[in-house]
């Protein structure tokens, strides 16, 4: 067999330990090395990621990320359920961006069963995605300054959190597991005061983009430990499988919302931030970039959004429907029963829906056989790949980048996992 | 009421979708190794035999389809062939994706690792060893990756308990 590029394969933790103990003996004086082991539980992985690091001095040799400690077969569960009962489940893939995941998941279910969606769960599911990346962008960035030491930003960023957490606390009673995109459209009419409220935080977001840009552009030891650190060619991204802003950060200018436009976005304007650096500095730099092209995005939903209008599809054997109706109405009763008790079967195939979710491409595999449950539901998670580029980024680097290599790539554990 | 798939829409078979895309670039890379081809719901299906995995990786990324995007894998138990490996490529310069697939007899399913293609295969080609056990030829460290070292099993099979063995 022949590996083309065996510099960019990740090695196991087997292999990090026996290249260490080949350094050991060799000649202590000048060659030796030493294995430390990080995580899974440490601040600064965000989670459960265990590395396996081999060190010489402060010089990282080699390392093995060591993942599974958050597997909680997901993919496994979804196969036991009814279509409309994953839902919650891709909430719990990644818990930055639950809306995201719903909406990857119904989407490909709409795209199995044929559904249409109306004009304005349309417009609501991308104004809410938008929402979803600004929170999950400033859960980035305040933990990203918080590893290199800028405490500050943190609380900054958590204050702006808890604005969009209210929000969709107030659109869907739930602060991180939504649930809200369901298959069809959505769960609930949005609250009166939603859009007020939308109005509000996006009047006031732009400005504190600049805030947090005051507190870290300034800032020496930030622009000292993100220049140049953890680069990543173009090449090495696309073959590494990178995705999201890591990708455009490397200078791939490429955006699934405008490249292979789903949902309603060709009717959007924006621009894609890129950048040809390819280090952690550039990547600051896109999302900072991305923050300010989802605010503008959201407000042209906000402009753009039918006054009237269903939320959801008219497919009363696919929808559950309305509480009143089915005081009322028979039929109404009926089709609840049958959807809570027999799921809707969904016509055999399969589908792979793909959307830009906050850390990079979210593609979501489906295969029915024609029963009311998935045969098979596979998460490509965007984490789950960049993870394979961490080695090739923190080599030859010091022990301390690691850190700030790890912020960069916006790990979630639990997309990585599942 | 809302529009509804129409089964009779997809088209099955090497033949039928090949006259339909002509100028696909995939269906042109893959004339001659593809053994089934399926067009459904707007995606385009190749069926390769597993032998020739690698080759037709290859001259997908030849034509211009650069990006793996995921690799993934069904278990049909019990009909055979059982396993069906599907991968995901992503032409960025076209705009377009291929699904990629290769089906695997149950007992002992082997396949080669393609990545010498795309190091990216890495991570992807582990998990589907250690969730549905297919056994990738010539993968660097075809280890476990989510499951403990020692656990027996493989939890994706379709055969093994949503609840695990107690």
């Amino acid at each position: 067999m022949a590996t083309a590029a065996p510099e960019l394969i990740n090695p196991s933790v087997d292999d990090v330990l026996a290249d260490a103990k080949v350094h050991d003996g060799a000649n202590p004086a000048d060659s030796h090395t030493m294995v430390i082991n990080m995580g899974p539980q440490h601040p600064s992985t965000h989670g459960v990621l265990r590395l396996v690091i081999e060190i010489d001095g402060e010089t990282v040799v080699a390392l093995a990320p060591d993942i599974g400690y958050l597997h909680t077969g997901i993919e496994k569960t979804c196969e036991a359920k009814f279509y409309q009962q994953v839902v919650p489940l891709t909430d719990r893939v990644d818990y930055l961006c639950p809306m995201t995941n719903n909406w990857a998941y119904c989407m490909g279910v709409e795209k199995l069963l044929g559904l249409e969606i109306p004009e304005r769960a349309e417009y609501l599911r991308v104004l809410l995605n938008e929402l979803q990346r600004i929170q999950s962008h400033l859960v980035w960035l305040g933990t990203h300054a918080m590893d290199i030491g800028a405490l500050t930003v943190f609380l900054y960023c958590f204050r702006e959190r808890e604005q969009l957490l209210r929000i969709f606390e107030n659109v869907s009673g739930q602060r991180m597991m939504t649930s809200y995109i369901r298959i069809g459209g959505l769960s609930l009419e949005p609250p009166l005061n939603f859009y007020k409220q939308v109005e509000d935080f996006l009047k006031s977001f732009p400005a504190r983009i600049e805030e947090y840009e005051g507190l870290l552009q300034t800032n020496p030891i930030w622009m000292g430990r993100l220049k140049g650190v953890g680069h990543l060619s173009a090449a090495q991204a696309i073959s590494l499988g990178v995705t999201g802003p890591p990708l455009r950060a490397s200078g791939v200018d490429w955006d699934l919302r405008r490249d292979m436009p789903y949902s309603i976005y060709s009717k959007f304007s924006f621009k894609v931030p890129t950048s040809d650096v390819g280090d952690v500095w550039a990547r600051y730099i896109v999302r900072m970039q991305e923050l300010r092209e989802s605010v503008s995005i959201c407000q042209q939903a906000l402009d753009g959004m039918p006054a009237t209008g269903r939320i959801v599809a008219d497919a009363p054997k696919i929808i559950l429907p309305d509480r009143e109706q089915m005081k009322t109405q028979m039929e109404s009763l009926i089709h609840h029963f049958k959807i809570v008790t027999e799921g809707f079967g969904v016509p055999a195939g399969e589908v792979f829906q793909a959307i830009e979710a906050p850390r990079g491409e979210m593609g979501y595999y489906i295969v029915s056989d024609g029963t009311a449950k998935p045969y098979r539901v596979h998460m490509r998670n965007p984490g789950f790949a960049t993870l394979q580029a961490l080695e090739t980024m923190c080599k030859g680097r010091l022990l301390a980048d690691v850190v700030a290599v790890i912020g960069s790539i916006d790990i979630v554990l639990g997309e990585i996992d599942r | 009421m809302a529009a509804t798939y129409d089964p009779a829409s997809a088209l099955h078979g090497t033949e039928a979708v090949f006259a339909a895309h002509t100028q696909n670039a995939a269906v042109t890379a893959l004339r001659t190794l593809a053994v089934d081809a399926k067009f459904d719901r707007n995606e385009l299906t190749i069926a390769v035999a597993p032998e020739n995995i690698v080759q037709a990786a290859q001259a997908l990324q030849t034509a211009g389809y650069n990006f793996l995007e995921d690799v993934t894998g069904v278990d049909w138990y019990p009909s055979e062939p059982r396993f069906q490996v599907t991968y995901h490529i992503l032409s960025h310069s076209l705009k377009q994706r291929i699904r990629l697939i290769a089906r695997l007899n149950g007992d002992s399913p082997s396949i080669n690792s393609i990545t010498s293609v795309w190091p990216s295969a890495n991570f992807y080609e582990r998990e589907v060893f250690d969730l549905l056990g297919v056994h990738f030829g010539g993968h660097p460290n075809l280890k476990r990756i989510m499951m403990p070292e020692d656990w027996q099993g493989h939890p994706l099979r379709k055969d093994y308990p949503v609840e695990g063995y107690r």
